[in-house]
């Protein structure tokens, strides 16, 4: 070394050499495939687990609204019916396990408990003889109680100090719905009458009469005699005595006769023709429903306030809000880009000038911008475009200032100079060399705004500011606004759509941090 | 000497920096309301079913200028706000009370709620912040920061959901919604009100605190790990009294101004939560007018809002330079 720096001025000829004799001088080619932006994103996005799990379970949601359309064969989401309205989930696969089989725990005084378990007493007897025991009742297929669900009385005492048993048992709200009146053309009665032979399934039961012990005469479950409610059967004398409940326990009927002591099973309400003639009937309704649309009642989530499936209600929920969600984030990031691009390339007076739109904008709050544009556009382009509408108006702001000081920050750096100097055009600057490093960021926010665009729609059906839900339309807003007030009854009401929006929320918000750290080069090999 | 005159300096230079931002506020303020105005206007007034009651509200609105053309009343409205202090008149909430007392009278509930919920929200959200920060990579710091995240995505209104079913339905501890002011002995201050006031204070505070835990512990992290700190260390701080004196210090700067505009913000509160808990504030009086087209004081309700907002914002701003000597606002 020490020779070398003496020797430097006298180094001999010969030890001099060309290092590219003769060769060309050229880059060498990477062995290794060069990893763009995108891709090493990709590669650190990869080893968040926790954004992976939340972007499979997006994935899963997603899919849910997809495909439990195609699942439900039957009917479609237009498909309701209000006495089977506010349901659990019921579906007779499940119910073997015991799981949604559409029961409630409730407790029943006496009198509620036998109301109950008469409604399968009653649905095994549809010739009218009125023998069957409780036991009978009890297997039926009808019966709402859940087989042995019935547990011992426990004794209360009322203010008047008096004994009352009170019964905990499960009971399927579906059957507990029992038997109605319903008032049917000539037509339909022949239909019904046809549909029974075929298939063995009863709908017609006997009449009610209204009389003295006939409790309710709109109630067509009080089918057995009753003194205000209370069971009873009226011994030689012609006493009413009050049942109770136990084993052998044998209802006396109420229902309508005729001269020959058969029982009656239509009266006849209006109408002259044949066509028109109007009937008074009683039906089981579960059976009902089944010569109706041709299937049992079965709800995998129950149904909703109205009476539609909530599975489907739920998936239309979500697919709105993430049509409005995703609508929204693309045409926020496209105008935020070209306005960002703009004031920061240009700068100057054009900044100002809209720096000073923007402020205004911003100023405005967004609740207030939803409700004007609902209250004078929605009836003309409909409340989703509406909603579109307003979170755009003011939504693309917060992209615009990211793709601004994106802008300040690369305009005068040395390869944009570069680039100029060799006679690029605006255009092709900021599209071409400058955008490329504002990209990451933006992706962020526009995944970042996914759910609160989802939150704040929500939260707007909610309050009924934007009116969605109609026969066709739901968000999962809409849903909660539905439950709200009944849903310390029917639970799954407010749990489904919930849990979905919380889940959905949670989900997206940890996929946009995801993508935020995956796409900020300066945490590359923090995490190793 | 030579300090003092420099201060004087920066506070001038402050005060330019403050008129010129209240200045341009008041003129975003004027553009909006004036838009706003104009369109709700516009909107066609729905009269009672009731034909006498129908006839007097008709002619009280011709009398007060409602069917000239709109700039005129654009005028009548601006010279009853500077002559009289009259933001219009609610014509069916409660009929024919100035809305602007109409809205004062619903602000006192809606600022308690808010309130109460900040000064719960603040200590917990910022001492679990440091919590964090100071057992940054530990299990600790891992459940906090995954029960903000939890916590910080879900609606507010299922944590509401939630404390009802919790606190009224299994426990009874709490009303299910808060007392009219009768109920509660005639005053919004009495001890029963605020009973009744836990559940919606509760159903604000999960969200805040979150929000402020991730924000704090985001920040003091930061600070924990810059140079200062490890100069305090190496002049022979403990490491309670640097994080204390240094690096809370520091992280203080970017959180109080998030404070400061949350107490703004407790004016706005959340309309919500106020539905649900039907509390009535401003909140609730923002949905009824909107569902009974009371529209002046939709439209008195609407530049509150928006008053409220861009003071927030202004606040925050300005507080920023004088919390923060770095930041030398106005300065060229």
């Amino acid at each position: 070394m020490q020779d070398n720096k003496l020797n430097y001025e006298n180094i001999p000829l010969e030890k001099f050499e060309f290092v590219h004799d003769g060769d060309r001088i050229s880059d060498k080619k990477f062995e290794d495939k060069p990893i763009s932006y995108f891709k090493d994103a990709w590669i650190r996005f990869r080893k968040n687990r926790a954004s992976v799990i939340a972007t499979v379970i997006i994935a899963l949601i997603v899919l849910f609204a997809f495909i439990t359309p195609l699942f439900i064969r039957n009917y479609d989401s237009r498909f309701m019916d209000a006495y089977y309205a506010k349901k659990g989930p019921r579906n007779e696969f499940l119910s073997q396990f015991g799981i949604a089989n559409g029961s409630v725990a409730r407790k029943f005084s006496d009198k509620g408990l036998i109301k109950a378990v008469a409604i399968g007493m009653g649905a095994e007897d549809h010739e009218g003889n009125g023998n069957v025991t409780l036991e009978e009742g009890l297997a039926s297929k009808y019966q709402p109680i859940i087989e042995g669900s019935i547990g011992e009385p426990s004794i209360t005492y009322d203010a008047a100090k008096k004994e009352k048993k009170v019964y905990g048992a499960n009971i399927d709200t579906y059957l507990e719905v029992g038997f109605m009146y319903s008032s049917i053309e000539q037509s339909e009665y022949n239909d019904i009458l046809r549909y029974q032979e075929e298939t063995g399934i009863q709908v017609l039961y006997p009449l009610v009469a209204d009389n003295e012990w006939n409790f309710d005469a709109l109630d067509a479950n009080y089918w057995y005699k009753t003194k205000k409610g209370t069971p009873v059967y009226i011994d030689k004398n012609g006493k009413a005595k009050t049942i109770e409940y136990g084993e052998g326990m044998v209802l006396e009927d109420n229902y309508v006769r005729d001269a020959d002591g058969n029982p009656v099973y239509f009266e006849y309400t209006g109408g002259g023709s044949f066509d028109t003639a109007q009937y008074k009937v009683r039906v089981l309704y579960y059976n009902y429903y089944q010569y109706k649309n041709g299937f049992t009642p079965q709800y995998i989530l129950g149904t909703d306030s109205q009476g539609y499936d909530l599975a489907l209600r739920l998936a239309d929920g979500i697919k709105l809000s993430l049509l409005v969600a995703v609508c929204v984030s693309v045409v926020n990031f496209i105008i935020g880009a070209a306005y960002g691009a703009i004031e920061g390339y240009y700068g100057g007076t054009v900044d100002i000038v809209l720096e000073r739109v923007t402020d205004v904008l911003s100023g405005v709050p967004f609740i207030i911008v939803a409700t004007l544009f609902q209250l004078h556009l929605a009836s003309k382009l409909g409340p989703v475009a509406c909603l579109i509408f307003a979170y755009v108006l003011t939504g693309w702001i917060g992209t615009a200032s990211r793709v601004r000081t994106q802008f300040y920050r690369f305009k005068n750096s040395e390869y944009v100079m570069a680039a100029r100097t060799l006679g690029a055009k605006d255009r092709r600057l900021i599209w071409k060399h400058i955008f490329p490093n504002s990209l990451g960021t933006i992706v962020t926010s526009a995944a970042l705004s996914i759910p609160s665009v989802i939150n704040s729609e929500s939260m707007l059906s909610y309050l009924g500011i934007v009116k969605l839900g109609t026969a066709s339309t739901t968000s999962l807003g809409n849903l909660l606004a539905e439950a709200q007030g009944i849903w310390t009854n029917y639970p799954h009401l407010m749990i489904c759509p919930a849990l979905v929006l919380s889940l959905l929320m949670i989900c997206f918000n940890l996929f946009g941090n995801g993508l935020r750290d995956a796409f900020n080069p300066s945490l590359r090999g923090v995490e190793e | 000497m030579g300090k003092a005159k420099k201060t004087g300096g920066r506070r001038s230079g402050m005060g330019k920096y403050v008129v010129k931002r209240i200045v341009l506020m008041f003129f975003t303020f004027f553009i909006i309301s004036t838009i706003c105005f104009m369109l709700v206007r516009l909107l066609p007034r729905e009269l009672p079913t009731d034909k006498v009651q129908a006839a007097a509200i008709q002619e009280r609105w011709e009398a007060l200028g409602y069917n000239k053309p709109l700039l005129v009343q654009y005028g009548i409205y601006l010279k009853n706000i500077f002559t009289k202090w009259d933001f219009g008149t609610s014509w069916y909430i409660q009929f024919r009370q100035p809305a602007w007392d109409v809205l004062t009278s619903r602000l006192l509930p809606t600022v308690l709620v808010n309130l109460y919920s900040l000064l719960l929200s603040i200590p917990l959200g910022i001492g679990l912040g440091i919590f964090a920060a100071i057992k940054k990579n530990k299990w600790q710091d891992s459940l906090i920061s995954t029960l903000v995240m939890v916590f910080i995505s879900v609606p507010s209104y299922v944590y509401a959901f939630l404390v009802q079913y919790l606190f009224y339905f299994k426990l009874g501890w709490l009303p299910l919604m808060v007392y009219s002011i009768n109920d509660a002995g005639g005053s919004w201050l009495t001890g029963k009100m605020f009973h009744s006031m836990i559940a919606p204070i509760l159903a604000l505070s999960f969200g805040e605190i979150a929000g402020l835990c991730r924000f704090t512990r985001a920040e003091l992290t930061e600070t924990l790990t810059s140079d200062y700190m490890l100069l305090a260390r190496t002049k022979g701080l403990t490491r309670g009294q640097a994080t204390v004196r240094h690096a809370l210090k520091n992280a203080m700067v970017p959180i109080l101004p998030m404070i400061i505009s949350s107490f703004i913000g407790i004016m706005g509160g959340s309309m919500i939560i106020e539905q649900i808990f039907s509390i009535p504030g401003v909140g609730q009086l923002y949905i009824k007018s909107i569902t009974l087209f009371d529209y002046d004081v939709f439209m008195m309700d609407s530049i509150f809002y928006t008053f409220i907002g861009l003071l927030a914002n202004i606040v925050v701003d300005i507080s920023y330079g004088f919390i923060d000597p770095r930041i030398r606002m106005g300065e060229k």
